[in-house]
């Protein structure tokens, strides 16, 4: 245990104490310019943890500052706990993404578990109900014995959390790649729904008011859990075990109710979640953002373990636990809501004048901090970024041009790839339906909850092809947002805004940087094309085991709306008889592609070209075809590209297909290109389809045959049961599951 | 007719059942929190799906002690019809309002989706709407729905004509294939599977709507007949 009182400000500094909690010397050192003193222990680890990237973006603010973060439809930006969109009638969506990756990588139960827990206190802490959770997950390949536990248990852990607090967890993304396989990501978003009237914000506004601390008492866990989340994992990482919090997901469910109970109440000036750095980010950041000060008394706190220090009061990220503002003299009422509920709320401290984080215990001042220091004032770099040489090297490349003897055996193995192949040993974990609004459960391009009381509903996913992105992070960029919202628009959404969840390696290394920087400006011009702005977010650097980075993974959580349930598109065929369309063209690009993985067991070359005018158009007509009532079915082409894609089509309702492909067959089936859509439409409406959708081309039907059938010009080239498709696609996670090593 | 939903802390399809029962139902329902100590206003008892108390002890454990599950056994006692649905099941069966125990899934995992089950006795109170041995789709989401009693009590639901619902392709490990019980009386009904979660066709079915109809078509009679 850390003994604070023995540690004077002089040995802190003599001893360099501030680089074990991650402070630099340049920073101590502005540390004691703001303070006009040696900070002592408590301040120097409130500094140290507020000065996080994970709690900071010191790296990353100039690059987050590129992102288009406005629209008409925008109630709320970065800032807040999570962003805010305007879906019309006086409602409103709040959600956001966030990582839990160093967390997952040592104790990946508790690490998932607690990823869940902390989004949805961002998203109930505006005052939103939690409607959906959803998350992108990324691990090594599925063949040692250690990939899998970390695999089995993040689910579990998931499930454990998500299934017990009643949100249906109701979509999401598993990617496996050899990059992963020390630093998995486990992303989660949480998706909210509010009445505008009700919309709360973190403010400490008021002086005099009332600091109420509500929820689980503050342990020892999670101590410094942000300091963490800002290095690059190692062999040592296992000792950082107690960084990771435990999760308690029936105080939460009783936290969320309470709090839903509380935003009513007339005495609630403000509200925030105690996420990452603990008491110290959401007190001081609730005063930073209200231009006031705050005082604790740090005596009051509720305690699980005795003889707590300040410093360790300050940094636990015990989960579970929620700051209010209230206002003075009306304590009572808002303690009597959390008294129902079997909650502690205690108050703790008052709103001052004086711009300053003071904290007071066993009648000393711990910590006397001017408030801004820690939020507004952190430090900001503007790392150095290089080119790397791979970059360079992949774009001197000849286009990668893959060998097939197989057109059939290509498609099997494809569907095998757990990558592409059915995530239901997932999603049968996860509870998708509790709350019975879930109209479209996991499996589909994008899911979709019904907005009650209404004939509105909101399409959600979360996207983001790594490989695209590591070989050429502009374009990877612009391919994640695009493929996003491909998701969307599939379903029968138009999308409305999205969140992103910035995963890379570590920012000190200038190529690492370059990666983030142009993987945003990518990110960035397509979410202005495409009229989606960036509302909330997270970044985690230093994803990195042993030096070796992971692919640089921007997850794009987005979320569109459906004016009309009769919108509710498909992924699957749905009728014998109606025509198949494929949506755009199809060009030789195999670079990052999933065939260049089996064939090569590796990426390399140039990622597929993407032109966001082309991919704006194709989005708008297809909506526009949908919306009109001419589409039976839509599904997006990705991984695997127009086979695996029709092999999907297949894979609901027992039919079959019979297409023409003409040209090289092996583009044709297996390239990746992008801004394709593969669409089911009634004889009926096929001349209205082709002259409002302007890129598609007739390639055959879908039967009730039960066969996939693609011919060429010649003979057929693809004769193969949807049965048989479906069981490979079907089997191969839990397959590689059960063969132990 | 008027419903109480009980809500207990940690139950999370609480409102689920609320709609169900008062939107697809067209009925009256209250949520009516744990610490109620009378539910006679009530003419129907629904125990809702969830995590009550974290089900930190044995699922359901914690909650079969709370006060008002004297009160819904005396309710019980009088005839009125008592629903406990996953969660709701596991407390009736900790409280002995039902035979039998839970135990983990056989897959030790959490699973969900819809189910195929079959009526195995439409004369209850619960099925009368629904067609003898008629199989119908629900969904399931349970992780602790693996249904457990001794060789006698088996013997006892067979011959009574207590077992209600069986899966038809058993998700979870449970004796016999039983998905749902009701106590001897007949008007205590668990089960595992989620009718409220099936009645409205674009939540992927209707299947459930029917158990609730029939809760309320039998109340109506009874109240037309002694009336």
């Amino acid at each position: 245990m850390l003994q604070a009182p023995e540690i004077t400000p002089e040995v802190i500094e003599k001893d360099r104490l501030y680089r074990d909690m991650g402070l630099t010397d340049e920073e101590f050192d502005l540390v004691k310019s703001i303070m006009n003193r040696r900070p002592n222990f408590t301040e120097t680890g409130i500094f140290s943890v507020m000065w996080s990237e994970h709690c900071s973006y010191k790296t990353s603010k100039p690059l987050l500052r590129k992102f288009p973060t406005k629209g008409s439809h925008v109630i709320q930006g970065p800032g807040e706990g999570a962003g805010i969109i305007d879906i019309g009638d006086g409602q409103a969506v709040v959600f956001k993404v966030e990582s839990h990756n160093h967390p997952s990588a040592v104790e990946p139960y508790q690490g998932a578990a607690t990823g869940v827990g902390g989004i949805i206190r961002d998203v109930f802490s505006m005052g939103a109900r939690p409607i959906a959770l959803l998350n992108s997950l990324r691990f090594g390949n599925l063949t040692t014995g250690r990939v899998k536990y970390l695999f089995e248990e993040v689910v579990n852990g998931i499930a454990g959390y998500g299934n017990c607090v009643g949100i249906p967890t109701v979509g999401g993304e598993v990617q496996f790649d050899n990059c992963y396989e020390g630093n998995p990501l486990v992303n989660a978003m949480c998706v909210g729904i509010i009445d505008q009237k009700d919309i709360q914000k973190g403010i400490a506004a008021g002086i005099g008011n009332t600091v109420i601390y509500a929820g689980a008492r503050t342990g020892r866990d999670g101590i410094h859990g942000a300091t963490f989340a800002s290095e690059d994992l190692s062999e040592e990482s296992e000792s950082k075990r107690p960084s990771v919090q435990v999760g308690d997901p029936f105080m939460e469910k009783l936290l969320i109710e309470a709090c839903l109970e509380v935003i009513h109440h007339e005495a609630l000036v403000g509200m925030q979640d105690m996420g990452a750095a603990g008491l110290t980010s959401s007190a001081s950041e609730m005063a930073s953002k209200a231009g006031t000060g705050m005082e604790m008394d740090l005596d009051l706190v509720p305690q699980r373990e005795l003889d707590m220090t300040p410093y360790e009061l300050m940094l636990s990220e015990s989960q579970e636990r929620m700051l209010l503002v209230v206002k003075q003299g009306q304590e009572q009422g808002i303690i009597d809501v959390f008294t129902k509920y079997g909650l502690e709320a205690v108050a703790v401290g008052r709103v001052t004048d004086d711009n300053r984080f003071r904290l007071i215990h066993k009648g000393k001042v711990a910590a006397d901090i001017p408030v801004d220091s820690l939020a507004e004032d952190a430090p900001v770099y503007h790392k150095p970024s290089k080119v790397p040489d791979y970059y360079k090297k992949f774009q001197q490349m000849d286009d990668y041009y893959p060998t097939v003897n197989s057109y059939s055996e290509a498609l099997k193995a494809l569907l095998q790839q757990p990558t592409i192949a059915s995530k239901e040993w997932v999603y049968d974990q996860y509870d998708s339906m509790v709350q019975t609004n879930t109209v479209v459960t996991p499996g589909s391009d994008a899911a979709i909850i019904r907005v009650r009381g209404t004939d509105k509903a909101l399409a959600m996913t979360t996207d983001c092809n790594s490989r695209y992105i590591y070989l050429d992070p502009e374009i990877g960029g612009k391919i994640a947002v695009a493929e996003a919202a491909r998701n969307i628009v599939c379903s029968g959404g138009r999308p409305m805004a999205l969140t992103d969840g910035l995963n890379f390696g570590n920012p000190d290394k200038p190529e690492i940087f370059w990666q983030m920087e142009k993987s945003v400006d990518g990110m960035s011009e397509a979410s202005l094309k495409l009229n989606t702005p960036v509302i909330s977010g997270n970044v985690s650097l230093y994803n990195e085991t042993n030096g070796q980075s992971i692919f640089p993974t921007p997850v794009v959580g987005m979320v569109g709306l459906l004016e009309s349930l009769e919108h509710i598109t498909p992924s699957f065929f749905q009728t014998a008889g109606d025509a198949i369309y494929l949506i755009g063209e199809t060009k030789p690009e195999f670079g990052g592609s999933e065939l260049q993985n089996i064939l090569e067991n590796s990426y390399f070359g140039k990622a597929p070209s993407i032109d966001l005018d082309v991919e704006a158009k194709r989005q708008s007509q297809l909506l526009e075809a949908i919306q009109s009532g001419l589409i039976s079915s839509a599904h997006d082409l990705a991984e695997g590209g127009f086979a695996v894609a029709l092999a999907e089509s297949l894979f609901d309702n027992n039919l079959g297909c019979e297409v023409k492909l003409a040209g090289d067959l092996t583009v044709q089936l297996f390239s990746e290109s992008q801004s394709r859509f593969l669409v089911s439409v009634k004889q009926e409406k096929r001349d209205q389809f082709e002259s409002l959708v302007e890129d598609a081309n007739h390639l055959g039907y879908v039967t009730d045959s039960g066969t996939l059938r693609v011919n060429s010009s010649e003979e057929t080239i693809i004769e193969e049961s949807v049965e048989s498709l479906k069981a490979l696609w079907k089997g191969a996670i839990p397959c590689l599951l059960k063969s132990r090593d | 007719m008027k419903f109480a939903v009980v809500v207990f802390p940690g139950s999370n399809c609480d409102r689920d059942m609320y709609f169900a029962a008062k939107d697809a139902l067209g009925e009256e329902a209250e949520l009516v929190w744990y610490q109620t100590a009378n539910l006679s206003d009530y003419d129907a008892i629904l125990l809702p799906g969830g995590f009550s108390y974290g089900d930190y002890l044995r699922t359901g454990a914690i909650a079969s002690t709370s006060h008002i599950v004297k009160e819904i056994k005396q309710q019980a006692e009088l005839g009125k019809p008592v629903l406990g649905v996953c969660n709701g099941f596991q407390i009736l069966l900790e409280a002995g309002l039902l035979p039998g125990a839970m135990l983990r899934n056989k897959n030790l995992k959490f699973i969900c989706h819809f189910e195929g089950l079959k009526v195995e006795n439409k004369n209850t109170m619960f099925t009368s709407a629904y067609k003898d041995g008629e199989i119908i789709s629900l969904p399931i989401a349970h992780g602790e729905g693996n249904y457990y009693c001794d060789e006698a009590t088996l013997q006892k639901l067979k011959e009574n004509n207590q077992i209600v619902f069986t899966y038809t392709n058993n998700p979870n490990g449970s004796i016999s294939d039983i998905a749902g019980i009701v106590n001897q009386q007949g008007n205590v009904l668990g089960m595992m599977p989620h009718p409220e979660r099936a009645v409205e066709q674009i939540l992927g079915g209707t299947d459930g709507l029917k158990l609730f109809k029939s809760i309320v078509n039998n109340w109506r009679e009874a109240h037309v007949t002694s009336a």
